[in-house]
């Protein structure tokens, strides 16, 4: 079962790469992400064996990002059709003598780089081995630098070899990380370094490597995830690449970068150094959000908009695992609720770009007059990530903040609000500005195909659904997952403040959670 | 005890420090694939630690990577790119030199405080590694050329490989294997990155590559 799933996607891409045949191929595109979103629904129904002693495992935290990723693969694979027969009808217009260097044509080097990119990250999901968690990681990296590349032209190549040099560099320091856990480890029974081998083990292992162990993977994984100061790649990557590939990017390889921060953290906890590790992502989450909110305001490319406020939402990820306790809950649910929202942006986000050919958004007036649908799906994406009530995200933003709240700590509470509300001026004023008004130029409705915007409404429908009702099967999930993170005994030694009564600062104290605020605006 | 363990880290110290002193692209891949050899040596060289059989293959499979293939990806990344043969750095040879004593005394002072749960098999291993990671780090950032920066990818990974074999002797081999396709993968991407950008620009200045910015 767990071989199945990584494997039907790595052989369909292969598949893909190997036959010429353009049905098969487009077949497959579509074909592996959906047998792989059934593969990873049943596992929701029976969970899966696990596989050579225990590394390959399916906990219940793999299963919520495994579940992502299955769903935002199948709305871009989806999308990728319609994508690539454009493309190929504008580089047959073009035909430079540069593409026919190239064996292959670059729409399978395509397809099967985005397959192989799928196996990938669902052997992330499901790795409790530090050492082949690395190797899945730096294997995601690889994979999805051709797909950066596919436009072909100097931007996109300064951005692939941006993100190949930042991201391999930044996994290599992971590998020591790595190493100083095992030789953190070392006293112990067991030296193979496994996930749940590590947490059993915690007075074995000597707390000074560990703590090193532990800053290496933070900024090793960290910078793959996009934690400021590491995310230098991530806003040039991001809007380099294809729609798609930019949704899965954000919405998939971030979050699977943050899995791998967590077994780290996971450990760390267990080892009665919960507090240190807290710290260090609190620091690093305010840095991202910090960052995002500087770069989000006055922002004249919407596309790296976008990419800043997936650094924006990795710092809150960041913040909520460093508050603990719900904000640990908080920040797996916003993990999905984010995957959803900003995939859905970046596909209308695509669709933008294709109609008008530029990403300056200064450029853009009246889509909501020209395009009401695409205008109606760019301002409903933008709600669902800004936290506007009904949507998911306003749920784990809540969760977040209330779990700031609940530890007395006024300050990182007021300054996550504040950031918040500094990137929501921000995209508003962007996005609003390109959705209203009227173009004076080119007045007239584009008649654009409704069907090439199915996959971005079904994502908004996902993250709307998310914030109305979470299923009872998710609600379970992210129970357990969270309780992972919080190891009963140890995370009361390191953090004895939670269970001071509610002295002077009491919940009435304490300013309206500003989503609330951020929706009657 | 382990006098081959000795030679072969002076020899990993001596051609880092050629790296940062060399001005010939050429010469700085000799180099590397010089240092590929002492560091794909090391899990022989203390074979009477490692107590597994797998030890030759593997060591067979790290040397056959990076004495040969790796240098002979960046050779022919270089022949392909048709770059010139300066390696053009930010910080002059003399003071990238003056950063390799310095990085050298650091990296001895912090292993002299970094207690070990196991006695190192030579004195030297710790600060070497560490030594051989801050080198490829400082290679990355303060070269122009986009194959320079392979290289520091390169001696980094070699200092992360060199901590691994000296260290931590029981990795599976799986896990091992998977490292080494990866890093392998790593360097193919990024040649044949360098080769797209040498078409694309009309040069592999890393530096150039500037038009994406806030």
């Amino acid at each position: 079962m767990l071989a199945a799933i990584v494997l039907l996607p790595a052989l369909a891409g292969i598949l893909a790469f190997v036959f010429p045949a353009r049905w098969l191929r487009r077949a497959l595109l579509v074909g592996a992400p959906v047998g792989h979103l059934a593969l990873s629904a049943w596992t929701f129904h029976a969970s899966p064996a696990p596989l050579l002693q225990g590394w390959l495992d399916l906990d219940s935290a793999g299963q919520l990002f495994l579940l992502t990723t299955s769903v935002l693969f199948v709305a871009a694979s989806l999308q990728t059709l319609g994508y690539l027969d454009t493309e190929r009808a504008h580089r047959n217009s073009m035909a430079t003598a540069g593409n026919l260097l190239l064996a292959r044509p670059p729409e399978a080097i395509f397809a099967a780089c985005l397959l192989l990119l799928l196996s990938a990250l669902t052997l992330v999901t499901i790795c409790q081995h530090f050492g082949l968690l690395w190797v899945a990681v730096e294997a995601t990296t690889l994979a999805s630098a051709p797909l950066i590349y596919f436009h072909r032209d100097g931007r996109s190549l300064e951005a692939t070899w941006k993100y190949l040099v930042v991201c391999s560099v930044g996994i290599a320091l992971a590998l020591l990380g790595n190493f100083f856990l095992a030789v953190a480890a070392s006293g112990n029974a067991t030296p193979a370094l496994v996930v749940s081998d590590l947490v059993a083990a915690d007075p074995a292992l000597q707390p000074s490597w560990l703590k090193a162990a532990m800053i290496f993977f933070v900024v090793g994984y960290g910078t793959k995830m996009g934690l400021a100061p590491l995310h230098t790649w991530l806003p040039d990557a991001h809007s380099e690449a294809p729609a798609a590939v930019s949704a899965v990017l954000s919405g998939a390889v971030l979050n699977c970068a943050f899995l791998a921060i967590l077994r780290t953290l996971q450990v760390c906890g267990a080892a009665g150094l919960g507090a240190f590790a807290q710290e260090l992502m609190l620091v690093l989450g305010f840095a991202s959000m910090g960052t995002a909110a500087v770069f989000v305001l006055r922002q004249p490319d919407y596309k790296r908009m976008l990419a800043y406020s997936s650094v924006e939402h990795m710092g809150i990820l960041a913040i909520g695992v460093g508050i603990g306790g719900s904000g640990a809950f908080g920040a797996l649910l916003h993990a999905i609720n984010h995957s959803l929202a900003k995939g859905m942006l970046f596909l209308a986000a695509g669709q933008i770009l294709a109609i008008y050919a530029t990403k300056r958004s200064a450029r853009i007036h009246g889509l909501l007059g020209r395009y009401p649908l695409l205008g109606w799906v760019w301002i409903g994406g933008f709600m669902a990530i800004s936290g506007v009530p009904p949507f998911g995200v306003f749920v784990s933003e809540l969760t977040i903040a209330k779990a700031a709240i609940d530890s007395h700590r006024p300050v990182v509470l007021v300054l996550f609000l504040l950031l918040l509300a500094v990137v929501f001026i921000g995209m508003a004023s962007s996005v609003l500005a390109m959705a209203q008004g009227q173009d004076v130029e080119t007045p007239e409705r584009i008649r654009g195909r409704w069907v090439s915007l199915l996959p971005a409404m079904a994502l908004g429908a996902l993250a709307l659904g998310m914030g109305l009702a979470i299923p009872p099967f998710l609600q379970t999930n992210l129970q357990q997952a969270a309780a992972m993170l919080q190891p009963a005994a140890s995370a009361l030694r390191s953090r004895p403040a939670a269970d001071v009564p509610a002295l002077g600062l009491t919940v009435t104290d304490q300013p309206v959670p500003s989503p609330i605020a951020q929706g009657g605006r | 005890m382990h006098l081959g363990l000795d030679i072969a880290l002076l020899v990993i110290l001596l051609t880092s420090l050629g790296i940062l002193g060399s001005s010939r692209l050429r010469n700085c891949i000799r180099l590397i694939a010089l240092q590929g050899f002492a560091v794909g040596l090391l899990p022989v060289l203390i074979v009477d630690l490692m107590g597994s059989s797998l030890v030759i293959v593997y060591a067979v499979a790290s040397v056959a990577s990076r004495g040969i293939l790796f240098p002979w990806l960046l050779l022919r990344a270089q022949h392909q790119a048709n770059v010139s043969r300066e390696v053009e750095p930010y910080v002059g040879y003399g003071a990238s030199l003056m950063f390799g004593a310095a990085a050298l005394v650091f990296s001895a002072w912090l292993s002299s405080r970094l207690p070990l749960p196991e006695p190192a098999p030579s004195n030297f291993a710790l600060p070497i590694a560490l030594f051989l990671g801050l080198t490829g780090l400082f290679v990355t950032i303060s070269r122009k050329k986009a194959i320079s920066q392979v290289l520091g990818y390169l001696l980094l990974e070699n200092g992360v490989f060199a901590f691994g074999v000296l260290f931590v002797r029981h990795q599976p081999l799986v896990v091992e294997v998977g490292v080494l396709l990866d890093i392998f993968a790593a360097v193919f991407v990024m040649g044949v990155a360098i080769f797209h950008i040498s078409r694309e620009f009309d040069h592999i200045d890393a530096d150039r590559l500037a038009s994406l910015k806030d």
